[in-house]
């Protein structure tokens, strides 16, 4: 997964202020965050910065897909384990007789579940990583046994 | 939608959610990718009844099948780890009444290992008390993320139990021995351990050493004397050896049964073997209950003899007629056993296509288990689980066409 370093690396480094940010290592962490967009650096739009700007926009394509938490599963490398299922502690609360035990969940409350043999995200206001009081959990994240899930 | 029971290994998951549309399914909840390749199967490459390639009925096939069977001096019988208990049970009659050599999978698998399982010289338990009272589990020579991708979240490592609520998190450790860094042992990057290929038995010797309190010989002296104390501080431990354990020990596993002995002086431990084939400890389990062996036996006049000759390696090399079930030995046994087996009269009891289907005199196709047709089966710690047919099909079950066979001899 990209860094803020690494975004911080390619942007212009003109402390200018004009993205509202204190410094250019904020505006990263904010891109990150995905709380702005590439287009509110205008010097970064300058012709002389075209090829960092079209990096960063490869850099950036992936996160595209994150979920509101930042999560991005990679259905193709997920073996349909159910560790992540298990682990999660709103699946457990959702489901204390079944995901708690090791067994699937039925209801619709879970977050992740099974489907199709691959980990499937549902509900995402439920996370604990969900809105600005978030809790940066990452229980589904350290059971995967094939990096399938990322947080951004 | 159906709760049914998925026979893609021997953790016989009970809890998978189906929706099927003709001809596919159209959703699957809680099936690991494995469990849902299997399922899948199902509506692809399918058998039809052949003789020598060309399409007959069912009944021609079944009688060609008898026929093939009755003029054999030495049919040798072989598969059976894919197959529920019911026509395991018609398969051990089938062979007395024709005199064959029966073996199954755990041949050159598990074998060794489950023979002092059911036999009672290691101690076992079920899966249930490895979720409700385990705090270690071994995997030992097994990549279960691969193999039986369930079974960490339903019984080894991360469900909470009767008596380790606190699960993953602070009450259970997972350890992984095996040659390089498996899925599993990614899982576990504290306690991973490394042995070289075939170091297993040096391996067993220095755990020995450590829990004896010497310093041991082999391998990194530190993380085998943390090893010995992450073990020393288990209150219920389970080892689950894998077959890198097994092909490696062979001869010597006494070694583990020794280990084993060992550790249970200091708390309880366990072994589950990490059985592949949803139904090879039920074929070991009735052998055993028949004849006192659990694999490699000859009959011949309703006597049962055992030893590395009835082995289907060695069998194959006097047999004169094959019957293959539920099992694909041309792609999986060594290149000369599967030449010769290629070479004498197969027939092939298979729902879908395989090389060995592909190379049989007689192929006689059968209902799908777990969905097509029911059946019991035992799951790899010995719990009898028994699931019923989930939809209508034309299709004969394995027990009904080998009684139908054998009723045709």
């Amino acid at each position: 997964m990209v860094s803020a370093m690494e975004i911080y690396t390619l942007l212009p480094k003109t402390p200018c202020k004009e993205c509202g940010y204190a410094s250019c290592m904020a505006f990263a962490v904010a891109l990150l965050n995905r709380e702005k967009k590439l287009e509110d650096c205008p010097p970064l739009l300058e012709p002389k910065y075209a090829e960092k700007y079209k990096k960063l926009k490869e850099l950036l394509a992936p996160l595209e897909k994150a979920s509101e938490t930042g999560l991005i599963i990679h259905p193709e490398k997920c073996f349909g384990c159910g560790n992540c299922v298990v682990a999660c502690p709103v699946n457990v609360a959702a489901e204390p007789t079944r995901c708690a035990v090791g067994l699937g969940p039925q209801g619709e409350k879970v977050i992740l579940v099974v489907e199709d043999g691959v980990v499937k995200a549902q509900n995402i206001k439920e996370c604990r990583r969900f809105g600005p009081n978030k809790v940066l959990c990452n229980a589904c994240m350290v059971t995967c046994p094939s990096k399938a899930i990322e947080f951004v | 939608m159906l709760v049914v029971t998925c026979p893609g290994c021997s953790l016989l998951c009970e809890d998978i959610e189906l929706v099927l549309k003709t001809g596919a399914i159209s959703q699957a909840k809680n099936l690991c990718r494995k469990g849902y390749g299997h399922f899948q199967s199902m509506f692809t490459e399918r058998t039809e009844p052949t003789i020598d390639g060309q399409k007959v009925s069912m009944d021609e096939a079944i009688v060609s099948a008898a026929e093939i069977l009755k003029g054999a001096k030495r049919p040798l019988l072989y598969g059976w780890s894919n197959s529920t208990l019911e026509a395991q049970k018609v398969g051990i009659e089938l062979a007395r009444k024709l005199n064959a050599t029966i073996d199954d999978t755990s041949s050159f698998c598990q074998g060794i290992l489950m023979e002092r399982v059911l036999k009672g010289r290691v101690p076992t338990c079920a899966l249930d008390d490895v979720r409700n009272f385990a705090d270690t589990s071994v995997f030992w020579g097994a990549d279960p993320s691969n193999s039986h991708p369930r079974i960490l979240s339903r019984f080894a490592y991360y469900p909470r139990g009767e008596k380790r609520q606190k699960s993953y998190e602070e009450e259970r450790t997972c350890i992984a021995v095996d040659v390089r860094r498996s899925a599993t042992a990614k899982l576990c990057p504290n306690y991973y351990f490394r042995v070289p290929p075939g170091g297993d038995a040096e391996f067993i010797g220095a755990l020995m050493a450590v829990l004896e309190g010497k310093i041991p010989k082999f391998g990194d002296k530190k993380r085998m004397i943390e090893l010995g104390t992450v073990l020393r501080k288990t209150e219920y431990g389970v080892i689950f050896p894998g077959l890198g354990l097994i092909y490696s020990l062979q001869e010597k596993m006494g070694l583990l049964e020794a280990l084993v002995a060992r550790l249970n002086e200091i708390a309880t431990f366990k072994v589950v073997p990490m059985v592949g084939h949803y139904n090879m400890r039920g074929f070991n389990q009735l052998l055993l209950d028949e004849t006192g062996f659990i694999n490699r036996v000859a009959f011949s006049d309703g006597k049962a003899t055992h030893g590395p000759e009835n082995s289907v390696i060695e069998a194959s090399k006097s047999c004169d007629a094959a019957l293959v079930i539920g099992s694909d030995p041309l792609s999986a046994l060594p290149f000369k056993t599967a030449q010769r087996l290629a070479k004498v009269p197969l027939i092939a009891i298979d729902p879908r296509r395989s090389l060995t289907t592909d190379a049989a005199k007689v192929v006689i196709p059968s209902a799908m288990y777990g969905l097509e047709a029911g059946g019991s089966a035992i799951r790899m710690d010995g719990v009898k689980i028994e699931f019923e047919a989930m939809m209508e099909s034309d299709l004969m079950s394995d027990e009904q066409i080998l009684a139908r066979i054998k009723e045709a001899i």
